[in-house]
């Protein structure tokens, strides 16, 4: 059997129900806008911008607004599977004759064309930023892009797989995801902080694929780049995260659990 | 692997052999074993709880194997999972439709799944939304969908490529009395038409009644198996059922002066294999002031039911459907 064509369906379908329901579009962009415009309008008076001269605010921030807007395209899609899998579409496929990786593959990749779509909608917002882009930033921020939509859907579909209800992902997002984008270096730079916090960012993989993106928007050498991992480490963390996060869900979802009898 | 490598043979169509699953400490399911022949349509009937919600997941292989095995067609379905699904259609018991979607892009995208495409798809899609008279409503959401419409659909997609053994979880769930009507001819139908065999769970007593052989599951185990009327034949040609103020103290009287083993089952006497004719005027005669009530019966699979496990279908009420 074509191996393909379970991933090209389970993807199609992702991106066709994401685009029939309006309020998940409107949530996952409308939610990091406005953020980006409040705490870039609040933030940016007593943000000092130190070596990274030149830098509002509202340009340091936006890099990690875009992140945020690939979260929120990640959580919103695997949390769907949490209801899909009792009551829905998912039912059908895990007794369909396909392997599981194909299953896990189809979600990843409807995933991150639903991301990209909007990380896509985002970068077009960069000039307002104060980062206008030529046409090799934004060829490699799109490929940064994927890599970071690859590895956080594949941690949303870790969490969600074992998971009962959604009050459940919730909680991780409010105690983990969300701390995970505060603590990439999306709300601040990794100088001058204590020396915990500081460890956080450097254990944290999203920080080097939010560094990664940095890299993508700016020229080398520019001031805005201070104080980040090397462009080869964050390359190279961020492919790990990748592989190591769809790895982990693929592993998670072929161990199928003796779920409760509904 | 693809279905026609199966060997049919001489082989039952299902056979499961031994099956024991437990939720931690809780057995579901106890050392099971049946088998299913070609044709067949065959009845899983138990109170809820009872183990064939458990029993469908193994089947449908969404649950793994813990202990036993299955066969379908001659192989494990431990060791041919994707073959075995292949060999599969499935309609679960909750809507397995996908709601944003409509009608034939959910058939399409079960399709894809199963392997087909194209013009192969088309005509299977066209002609099992057919089969169900559903074709008016093709390009239509499934959120617009009434119920029984819905339910409609999600059989034609577990229909959708011929599959040899075709498993229902509570298929009337949801339906009203045509529509159950409706779904049982269709059964019968594929059954007439292409062999298929059909294995459905269910907690209708009217329903078993139109299996050719059901399996009765109380508490995990298998306590009766057979063709209805061989069921019904367990119990007699008539059940009495006597109620009284003291159970216990009339059972002794009734089994020492008439020879019969009454069964105690809500407070009431439970008479089976006898002959009434006989029995209830001498009953009358001998203790009219001790009888509050008495009624006869031919048996119902409810009573096959009462008769191998000892207490009612429906512990807490009287055969009421919530469904």
């Amino acid at each position: 059997m074509n191996r393909l064509l379970p991933v090209y369906t389970l993807a199609l379908r992702e991106v066709v129900r994401f685009v029939r329901q309006k309020n998940r579009v409107f949530g996952a962009l409308a939610q990091p806008v406005l953020f980006w415009i409040i705490f870039g309008a609040g933030l940016s008076a007593s943000f000092t911008p130190g070596d990274s001269a030149g830098q509002g605010y509202n340009e340091y921030f936006y890099p990690g607004t875009v992140v945020l807007v690939i979260l929120f395209t990640s959580i919103f899609a695997t949390i769907s599977i949490i209801e899909d899998r009792n009551e829905g579409f998912l039912q059908g496929v895990l007794v369909a004759p396909v392997s599981i990786g194909s299953v896990v593959a189809g979600k990843v990749a409807g995933t991150t064309i639903l991301a990209l779509m909007q990380g896509g909608i985002m970068l077009a917002l960069a000039p307002i930023a104060g980062l206008p882009l030529d046409l090799a930033q934004v060829a490699a921020a799109m490929l940064v892009l994927t890599f970071i939509a690859v590895a956080l859907t594949g941690v949303g579909i870790s969490i969600a797989w074992n998971m009962s209800s959604t009050q459940g992902f919730h909680a991780i997002m409010t105690a983990f995801l969300m701390p995970m984008w505060f603590l990439s270096g999306a709300f601040f730079p990794a100088n001058g902080l204590p020396s915990w916090l500081a460890a956080a960012l450097a254990i944290n993989p999203l920080t080097y694929g939010l560094a990664a993106f940095r890299y993508a928007l700016y020229e080398p050498g520019s001031p805005a780049l201070a104080h980040l991992p090397s462009l080869p480490v964050s390359a190279a963390a961020l492919g790990l995260f990748a592989l190591g996060s769809v790895a982990m869900a693929t592993a998670l979802a072929r161990r199928r659990p003796a779920g409760p009898d509904s | 692997m693809t279905l026609s490598k199966f060997d049919t043979g001489e082989n039952p169509l299902l056979e499961v052999t031994n099956l024991s699953y437990s939720y931690g400490d809780t057995l579901a399911l106890d050392d099971v074993s049946f088998s299913v022949q070609p044709g067949e349509i065959f009845g899983l009937l138990g109170p809820n709880g009872g183990g064939k919600t458990t029993l469908f997941k193994i089947l449908s292989t969404l649950f793994r194997i813990q202990t036993g095995d299955v066969h379908i067609m001659g192989k494990s379905i431990q060791q041919y999972s994707l073959a075995a699904r292949s060999a599969l259609g499935v309609v679960f018991q909750n809507p397995g439709l996908d709601r944003n979607l409509t009608v034939k892009e959910n058939l399409k995208h079960h399709g894809h799944l199963l392997g087909m495409r194209g013009a192969e798809l088309a005509e299977a899609s066209e002609s099992a939304l057919q089969r169900l008279g559903v074709t008016d409503r093709t390009n239509d959401r499934v959120d617009t969908l009434s119920g029984g419409l819905a339910r409609r659909v999600e059989l034609a997609k577990g229909l959708l490529n011929k599959p040899p053994l075709l498993l229902l979880d509570e298929p009337s769930t949801g339906l009203d009395p045509g529509a159950r009507l409706d779904l049982w001819r269709y059964l019968k139908d594929l059954r007439n038409e292409q062999g298929t065999t059909v294995i459905l769970t269910t907690h209708l007593m009217e329903e078993a009644e139109s299996c050719d052989r059901l399996a009765i599951i109380d508490h995990g185990r298998f306590v009766a198996i057979g063709t209805p009327q061989g069921l019904r034949s367990r119990v007699g040609e008539r059940i009495l059922s006597l109620r009284c103020e003291d159970p216990e103290g009339f059972a002794a009287v009734v089994s020492r002066e008439y020879k019969v083993q009454p069964v105690i089952v809500e407070g009431r006497l439970r008479l089976e294999n006898i002959s009434p004719e006989s029995l209830i005027p001498r009953l009358l005669l001998d203790h009219g002031d001790k009888i509050l009530g008495l009624s006869m019966e031919r048996p119902t699979l409810a009573d096959v039911f009462v008769h191998e496990t000892g207490h009612t279908f429906w512990k807490s009420e009287q055969g009421v459907d919530p469904s």
